[in-house]
């Protein structure tokens, strides 16, 4: 198992995995997304209360939900790297933090957004916009942190250790609005029982938010690729997959 | 489209920019990371000549 566990960890296997299913991930989160868009926008029906404003459920959702997600996947694999020293773990954690800290802004921003007509407010100091607020300072924390150091192992290992702690602060964000008072809507989706949505505006959500996880996946692995590259430069594999790749351009 | 559409039952000036900044993020992020492996592979490509491999 352990051998298997090493293999699929390797620079250039990961290098090439990721390589070989961008072009898939891009093309299915191009037509999960069209799809959410065109749904959401144009045939979805206006909602009883919130009239056209809900549609900014379509992006601030799936940008919140993908906050959450790719913060567990960075803590996931900065932990992978702590554990059991896989270097790829550090290549992936930071490879994620830049995508997740954007989402974190997209879900600030839109949340923001549509807090306006429905609050009468652009922001407060709400439990669930707080903790979103503390989960992006997270996200620079983790950049700024790997950064730091001359020693780029230090630097990682730093990070991952302030990555893997502040996982606890993934479920504040998600149960924020069960376990205190707050101006935020509970949830929609992941929660216990069925979604309080009609289909009819679920499935382009539900679209939308498979669309931005495909999408995460294409940006992840280009941006892993180039991780891998700044740390194994010197490694003979990426010195023969540069030859190679000159003797086909030529 | 009509008017009724673009006008977003009067929510124009929330809904749209919220779709437009959704599209800007999604258009960062692809080519950030674009540029971020193509300068990765331009650094090893460098690191190579400097090697003396990768003479052409």
């Amino acid at each position: 198992m352990w051998t298997w566990f090493y293999k699929l960890a390797s620079p250039p296997y990961v290098y090439g995995a990721a390589a070989a299913l961008v072009p898939w991930f891009l093309g299915a989160a191009a037509l999960t997304l069209g799809y959410g868009l065109i749904d959401g926008l144009a045939i979805a029906p206006p909602d009883y209360q919130q009239g056209d404003a809900f549609r900014m459920i379509y992006v601030h959702v799936p940008s919140a939900m993908l906050s959450l997600t790719v913060y567990t996947v960075m803590a996931a694999a900065s932990a992978v790297a702590l554990i059991w020293r896989i270097k790829v773990g550090h290549a992936v954690s930071a490879a994620a933090a830049p995508i997740g800290a954007s989402f974190t802004i997209l879900a600030l921003v839109t949340g923001s957004l549509w807090g306006r007509p429905m609050w009468g407010t652009y922001w407060a100091w709400d439990p669930r916009l707080t903790s979103e607020l503390i989960l992006l300072f997270l996200y620079v924390g983790v950049m700024s942190l790997r950064s730091a150091f001359e020693d780029p192992a230090r630097g990682d290992r730093a990070a991952a250790l302030l990555a893997t702690v502040g996982v606890v602060n993934v479920p504040i964000v998600h149960f924020s609005v069960v376990w205190w008072n707050s101006l935020h809507q509970g949830a929609t989706i992941v929660k216990l029982g069925a979604p309080s949505m009609a289909g009819s505006m679920l499935w382009p959500l539900l679209s939308m938010w498979l669309g931005f996880m495909l999408f995460f996946a294409a940006v992840l692995c280009i941006r892993l690729q180039g991780e891998v590259l700044n740390r194994e430069r010197q490694a003979k594999w990426v010195r023969e997959a540069i030859m190679v790749r000159k003797e086909v351009k030529s | 489209m009509d008017n009724a559409f673009w006008s977003m039952g009067g929510y124009a000036r929330y809904v749209w920019p919220c779709f437009a900044f959704a599209c800007f993020v999604l258009a960062w992020n692809l080519w950030s990371a674009r540029r971020y492996h193509a300068a990765a592979r331009l650094r090893a490509e460098r690191a190579l000549k400097m090697a003396g491999g990768g003479e052409s």
